[in-house]
């Protein structure tokens, strides 16, 4: 077990008296004000905390758009996890209150996973906004793409390596294979925008704090911390309690710490609180490796300095000895079909899985012109085991299950016509000791079987050393 | 003995990158927090047992004062997305932690 022990540094039981002082003493110092409005762009946010907090001067307004959770397909088949309608929306307040007030916006991960046709859709929004709303600007936009030869080429010269043990080594075949690949970039190509004043940035695939470390960095802030506050405020206010995605949180760079407060006063920030955000969605608790650097938040200090202000202090950026950027990439494996459907009648259930391997064996025995490694077919039993599988420890049998099996094949129609066999083999299966004879699958829907279409894989997912910065700066004014 | 879910204050699972999930357990209180750290019951051999793996597949497992937290990072046996997940985000696969016996 690796233990770590910590210089434990207690919360500190200032008097109101020293909270005021300490707060005087902020007043006095360069600050950087940086809002982030929501956790992912077109998540939405109330309007009024965001609009409250432009009361003090606003240097900034950055919000980050993407993230690899929702799984491969929004990077292979270059579609949004969010609505157009809920990115517009979101985007024409963020947009009226940053121009009004002369600041910079920066979106990171445009579009969702980053890519070309992500980063082009949002600039379309954008436009429609910034023509609706009878204003121009300037627009830096920055790719994250990468050609499938710059890849190739990297992997024959040694420049890749897979980013954890149970990631497979990269080979030519599944280069040419992932048709979208990008690179998480870091603040450099961000702080260039920031530099040729662009109004409006349209960061492509980001690591989620670059666009917020960028901006502090910009104004001649600490790495380390604009680092460490970019990680806490790219969720919106999932650091305060209660935590949220969807609303709006600011964070202040001074020159020696940084603070973050929740605007809505349902929320508030505590040092728990936000330590423990600086743990979310990380391998691991303290060392957090990004493009170029680590940080190394060991001895950080987390402390309320006043009423739901959070001061964080000794983030620490250590830059890496080589430029290192997160390949990723999804490929197309296969196509799906697939239906639910609820069971109730406890005989059936009793022999589920037995009976399902019964169906199968029919099916195969009805298309035997189709060789077995062209599909695969799946049950998942929801109420019994459906969500962690072989991993349940203690499978549960209550008085109904839902049944969701799919059908995975090398072609869209195989994979409707192996699941339509199926479908009606398990409805009418007549099963040892069935008393039901009139049908087994009770469907809430019709039709039963939905095409679902391609799926995906992550099939890049490596570092790639380069030694120079390879993201593209386009500027344009509308 | 008390069970874990019943002293954490969080107790969560997300994927961290889409290649391996990472199950928090946050305190509220220092001192659960020092109790449980101290019953040595969260170990790596604890969680290969509780989730099927290897040890080798259990990437992290950290304690952390600050945040009063334990973080554990396992490897994905079939990545985020891909046929045969079942759990996208990897959030609901922090249940067997909590009937954990401390």
């Amino acid at each position: 077990m690796e233990r770590y022990s910590f210089h434990f540094n207690a919360r500190r039981s200032v008097t109101d008296y020293k909270k005021d002082e300490e707060m005087e003493r902020k007043s006095m110092q360069k600050c950087i004000k940086i809002i982030s409005p929501c956790g992912i762009l077109g998540y939405g946010f109330p309007k009024e905390p965001f609009l409250n907090a432009f009361h003090e001067r606003i240097h900034g307004i950055v919000v980050d758009a993407g993230s690899t959770d929702a799984g491969p397909h929004k990077l292979g088949a270059n579609v949004s996890i969010v609505s157009r309608r809920a990115l517009k929306k979101d985007l024409s307040i963020i947009l009226e209150k940053g121009l009004k007030h002369r600041i910079p916006v920066i979106i990171g991960s445009a579009g969702g996973a980053g890519a070309k046709t992500h980063v082009e859709l949002t600039l379309e929004i954008v436009k429609e906004i910034l023509a609706e709303q009878k204003t121009h600007a300037k627009i830096g936009i920055i790719w994250a793409d990468f050609k499938q030869q710059t890849i190739i080429d990297a992997l024959e010269e040694g420049r890749i390596t897979p980013l954890s043990p149970n990631i497979p080594s990269l080979t030519k075949e599944i280069i040419l294979d992932t048709k979208t690949i990008v690179a998480q970039m870091g603040h450099e190509p961000i702080l260039k925008a920031l530099k040729q004043g662009c109004d409006i940035i349209l960061c492509g695939r980001s690591y989620d704090p670059s666009p917020f470390a960028a901006l502090g960095i910009y104004h001649g802030m600490d790495p380390g911390l604009a680092y460490h506050l970019g990680k806490i405020l790219e969720c919106g206010a999932l650091c305060a309690e209660p935590g949220t995605t969807k609303d709006s949180i600011l964070g202040t760079l001074y020159e020696d710490c940084f603070t973050v407060q929740a605007l809505n006063p349902i929320r508030k920030c505590t040092p728990t609180s936000v330590a423990a955000h600086t743990f979310y969605e990380k391998e691991h608790p303290f060392i957090l490796h990004g493009p170029g650097f680590t940080l190394n938040l060991e001895n950080c200090e987390f402390n309320e300095i006043a009423d739901g202000i959070i001061e964080v202090r000794n983030s620490r950026y250590i830059p890496d000895s080589e430029m290192k950027i997160k390949l990723e990439g999804a490929r197309k494996v296969s196509y799906r079909t697939f239906v639910i459907a609820g069971i109730r009648d406890p005989l059936l259930i009793h022999q589920l899985e037995d009976i399902e391997r019964k169906v199968l064996q029919q099916v195969k025995s009805y298309f035997t012109e189709i060789p077995d490694e062209d599909y695969e077919v799946n049950f998942y039993h929801y109420g019994q085991d459906a969500v962690l599988g072989e991993q349940e420890p203690t499978p549960l049998k209550g008085h109904e299950i839902g049944v969701m099996f799919e059908v995975l094949a090398k072609e869209q129609e195989l994979a409707n016509s192996i699941c339509a066999n199926v479908r009606s083999t398990f409805l009418h299966y007549g099963y040892e000791g069935r008393k039901s004879s009139a049908g087994n699958l009770a469907f809430p829907f019709a039709p039963s079987d939905i095409e679902f279409g391609p799926v995906y894989e992550f099939s890049i997912y490596h570092l790639m050393r380069i030694t120079r910065d390879p993201f593209l700066l386009e500027v344009v004014e509308v | 003995m008390v069970k874990l879910v019943e002293i954490a204050k969080i107790l969560r699972s997300k994927n961290a990158g889409p290649f391996e999930i990472t199950l928090d357990v946050l305190f509220d209180e220092k001192q659960t927090y020092e109790e449980v750290k101290n019953a040595g019951v969260i170990t790596k051999e604890t969680i290969a047992e509780i989730y099927n793996l290897s040890p080798a597949d259990i990437h992290h497992l950290v304690y952390f004062d600050q945040a009063l937290g334990i973080k554990i990072t396992i490897a994905r046996k079939i990545s985020s997305g891909s046929p045969g997940d079942r759990d996208v985000y990897g959030a609901q696969q922090h249940a067997p932690l909590m009937n954990l016996e401390i």
